[in-house]
């Protein structure tokens, strides 16, 4: 797992790329936490299109962070979702703290 | 060239894991890359890779979550069909059906989602959960791959 970022017209990028289970799971939240916890952007864009695989794991993750954003009036979007990502969003609600965007 | 492959019936493969973390990854694609016989499209493929490493997670997280076990991963194709179970001898589940609920978690302070058994539902034909003696559980889950009309559906897209 890498977790690549950028920040550009107060938009924090983030790009997860590998795959997010739970083994990488850990990596993954502590490098985002770091991220997130500094950034000054007014939203996140958390782009989807290199993470080659996710499961469940990854909804604990991404809500985690939406639970600490939200404190910080920060919103958060999804895009570029795998089908299979696209299906454990929608059963699972998460778009409707977390929009998908294109 | 080799007749006896060509009327196999049924193929099978069996695969003990100890229940590290990093093994998930590599469960998943063993499984995973033993059902490219049956044709499945590429999104069934992901499908079947989601639905073990949900299944392998539980053992590693919930199953063994002080000590390292063994984790057994069976698959059996026949036709386009595949069926595949994992099991492990680990603590158990006290109640299966609460268990499969959406959203029920055990560990709700480690941010997990409780969505595991309702991701292989929806990913996979049948998925059967029950407990093993003395001890673990079993994850017996169905496929059919769907391939042959899906893939004539792609050339149309392509024509």
């Amino acid at each position: 797992m890498q977790v690549k970022s950028r920040i550009y017209n107060n938009i924090l990028y983030i790009a997860l790329c590998g795959e997010l289970d739970e083994h990488s799971s850990v990596y993954t939240r502590m490098t985002l936490d770091e991220m997130l916890g500094k950034t000054i952007a007014k939203q996140i864009i958390i782009d989807l299109s290199e993470l080659n695989f996710m499961d469940s794991t990854g909804i604990g993750v991404l809500i985690g962070r939406y639970k600490k954003m939200k404190d910080k009036n920060v919103p958060i979007y999804i895009c570029n979702p795998s089908i299979q990502a696209e299906r454990i969003f929608k059963m699972t609600g998460l778009y409707d703290i977390m929009p998908k965007i294109n | 060239m080799n007749t006896k492959k060509e009327v196999l019936e049924k193929n099978e493969m069996t695969l003990t894991i100890k229940s590290y973390s990093q093994n998930e990854s590599f469960a998943r694609s063993t499984v995973a890359a033993f059902c490219v016989q049956a044709n499945p499209t590429l999104e069934e493929i992901n499908d079947v890779k989601t639905a073990v490493s949900e299944a392998v997670t539980n053992c590693v997280v919930h199953a063994y979550p002080n000590s390292v076990g063994d984790i057994l991963i069976k698959a059996e194709i026949q036709g386009n069909t595949l069926n595949v179970t994992i099991s492990d001898w680990g603590v158990g589940i006290q109640d299966i059906k609460k268990a499969m609920e959406p959203f029920y978690t055990s560990k709700p302070e480690q941010e997990r989602s409780g969505m595991g058994f309702t991701v292989m539902e929806s990913f996979m034909d049948i998925v059967e959960v029950s407990a093993q003696k003395p001890n673990g559980v079993k994850v017996e889950m169905t496929k059919t791959f769907k391939s042959k009309a899906s893939s004539s559906k792609a050339e149309d897209k392509n024509a």
